[in-house]
């Protein structure tokens, strides 16, 4: 028998975009404002785990074809290695550094080196919180 | 500002990241690792002559200055342990390769051996409480799955018990930092001394000291060590190995961190509580090694003895008795690896552990069993072998401080030591051989052979080769009786109070 499940799948294709869209901007906020790579990374996996629970995992798997232990391992290489290469220009471990730039559209921007460090934070919460989420559900 | 002093814990970290990446490919793995660990080893060879040369080495993580950043600082102490951990690291790796299996090998082993490697080196170098936590349980997380991995029955009952005992004793150390905190608003280890110092160290100071000595031995298997002899003969040979040789000397390098650079005010009470402690510890240790009759008990038991031998150093407060410390420190986490090896390697050829089921090893595998030999002498302290310096130093400690009882009780567990493990070597090696070459259930391969017969190179060069570190020790020596150094290499000349 198949379930009848449809308004959870309308809603869902609905609400996920919205999840996604707010953890995009509670990742920018993180870095004057509350927020930041650990809650929009969060956020991101609450988003996908609502995919997986909506849909099947197979399904999602089809479309999302990552093996998110590998994402993980991504994010915390990308943290580390943001903070390594300060060793490079012989700046302590984990220095950052930021200034204004004039882009087209966005106009004068404050750029960040930390927002590199976010992304690999992000990235390893996503894979992290999946990862559990995902080995919890196939042990049943 | 120093970056050398960061490399240890990232380099093992990077490495494993990219080996969970290259998951599929077994052999490149293994060549990064030996190579990871040996680059490390070099490292704390660089640092150790750094600080010889030009004091404590730290780096402000992102140049946020002490007590406000995140400080990382390597004392000669510090860095001595590095380089052994990096040793004893070294070897346990090259033997896990013919012994832990593939299964294991294809469910991330050996990127989770290098994090545990990263939780220790971190350990060794955080200059603040609450970093310690952290790394304390990057090392303890690790550990839980290297415990439970390959989920044979036995594993699976003792890794349960495992992970209780180190969750509650991690949330009694949140506990106690969090009251440490509430007491003197820092959390950075100089800053910690220089507070304690100056508003002196009261009864509730005390107390919470008494508190991170409990959370430490419970890690340390100081008196706490209920737990020890199930979960080290757990998992495999190669993860009890380096469980055995690192994961109680981190707890002691922690109890040596916190009582001779923040509370080591009222050695009256807290000293001499950790010189009953290592006292009890070393009695019931050696009772149990003395009592058993099976291989992996009587080497667990064994772990113990040594745990309590260490902390006697420190509670005799002398210079002598710290610098015995350290030299058995050293070569408890050598002898220890090696020992466990040894133990697993016997093990892995007569597929049992029950002493009275084997018997007259010698027949066929000579180098093994004077090996073992070596290894056994080393462990109970006699000369020209490793363990003797330490036992002398430490027990001449005691005396100055006149416990004499506690160098007593010291020097009567070597004795019983000494007789337990000599009781595997007489009923292993000598005697009639039960078993034929073909009876046996595994052999011992190259890299099982390498593995130990390096590390027992190591301690006899250790024991003979003892005046070539004398310099190193005691200028570890000096640095941890001198709290004062460690304060100006974190906080500069003129310290914000």
């Amino acid at each position: 028998m198949k379930p009848n499940d449809v308004i959870l799948h309308s809603v869902t294709k609905v609400a996920v975009v919205i999840i996604l869209t707010f953890s995009i901007y509670l990742f920018y906020g993180g870095h004057h404002n509350p927020g930041g790579g650990f809650i929009g990374g969060l956020s991101v996996a609450s988003g996908l785990v609502l995919l997986y629970l909506a849909f099947d995992i197979e399904t999602v798997r089809n479309n999302i074809p990552v093996d998110f232990k590998i994402v993980a391992a991504v994010g915390v290489l990308i943290a580390v290695l943001t903070g390594v290469s300060s060793l490079f220009i012989g700046k302590p471990f984990l220095n950052q550094a930021f200034g204004y730039f004039d882009l087209p559209i966005f106009g004068k921007t404050e750029l960040a080196t930390a927002v590199l460090f976010d992304v690999g934070v992000a990235l390893a919460v996503i894979g992290t919180a999946v990862t559990i989420i995902l080995s919890i559900s196939e042990d049943g | 500002m120093n970056n050398l002093v960061i490399l240890p814990i990232i380099i093992p970290l990077i490495a494993g990241l990219i080996m969970i990446l290259i998951r599929k490919k077994i052999l490149v793995q293994r060549i990064i690792g030996i190579f990871t660990i040996i680059v490390m080893g070099m490292v704390s060879i660089s640092l150790m002559n750094q600080i010889k040369e030009n004091g404590i080495q730290s780096l402000q993580a992102g140049g946020w200055e002490a007590p406000f950043g995140i400080s990382i600082v390597a004392d000669m102490f510090s860095a001595i342990l590095l380089l052994t951990t990096s040793i004893v690291a070294l070897f346990c790796f090259i033997y896990s390769f013919s012994t832990i299996g593939r299964e294991r090998e294809a469910h991330y082993f050996y990127p989770l051996f290098l994090f545990l490697i990263t939780g220790v080196n971190g350990s060794f170098l955080t200059g603040d409480l609450f970093n310690l936590f952290v790394c304390f349980e990057v090392m303890l997380i690790s550990s839980y799955v290297l415990i439970s991995l390959g989920g044979t029955k036995l594993q699976l009952r003792e890794s349960i018990k495992y992970i209780l005992i180190n969750v509650i004793s991690s949330s009694l150390f949140l506990l106690a930092i969090a009251y440490l905190y509430a007491i003197t608003g820092t959390l950075n280890l100089a800053h910690l001394s220089l507070r304690v110092a100056e508003v002196g160290q009261d009864g509730l100071l005390t107390t919470v000291s008494l508190l991170f000595l409990i959370v430490f031995g419970m890690k340390a298997a100081l008196f706490l060590f209920f737990w020890l002899p199930g979960s080290y003969s757990a998992p495999p040979t190669a993860v009890a190995a380096i469980f055995a040789a690192l994961l109680t000397k981190v707890g002691i390098y922690a109890i040596f961190r916190l009582f001779t650079l923040v509370f080591y005010h009222e050695p009256q009470i807290t000293h001499l509580l950790i010189g009953i402690l290592g006292a009890i510890t070393m009695l019931l240790g050696a009772i149990g090694a003395v009592a058993y009759w099976d291989i992996k008990k009587i080497l667990t038991y064994n772990v113990i003895v040594g745990v309590g031998f260490i902390i006697i150093g420190l509670a005799s407060f002398t210079s002598m008795g710290m610098m015995g410390s350290i030299y058995y420190l050293i070569h408890d986490i050598i002898i220890k690896a090696l020992i466990f090896l040894l133990g697993g390697t016997i093990i892995h050829i007569t597929g049992t552990s029950k002493l009275k089921d084997m018997s007259g090893l010698i027949r066929n595998h000579p180098y093994l069993g004077w090996m073992f030999f070596i290894a056994a002498l080393s462990l109970s302290g006699i000369p020209p072998l490793s363990g003797l310096l330490g036992k002398i130093f430490i027990t001449r400690g005691t005396f100055e401080a006149e416990l004499y009882w506690l160098g007593a009780i010291g020097l009567m567990t070597s004795l019983m030591v000494l007789y337990s493990i000599m009781k595997i070597f007489m009923n292993g090696f000598w005697g009639e051989t039960y078993l034929s070459k073909e009876m046996e259930k595994g052999s011992m391969t190259k890299s099982m052979t390498l593995a130990i017969g390096c590390l027992t190179a190591m301690t006899i060069a250790l024991g003979l080769g003892a005046e070539g570190i004398q310099v190193y020790v005691q200028h570890a020596t000096d640095s941890m009786m001198n709290p004062h150094e460690y304060l100006e290499a974190v906080l500069g000349k003129n310290p914000i109070r």
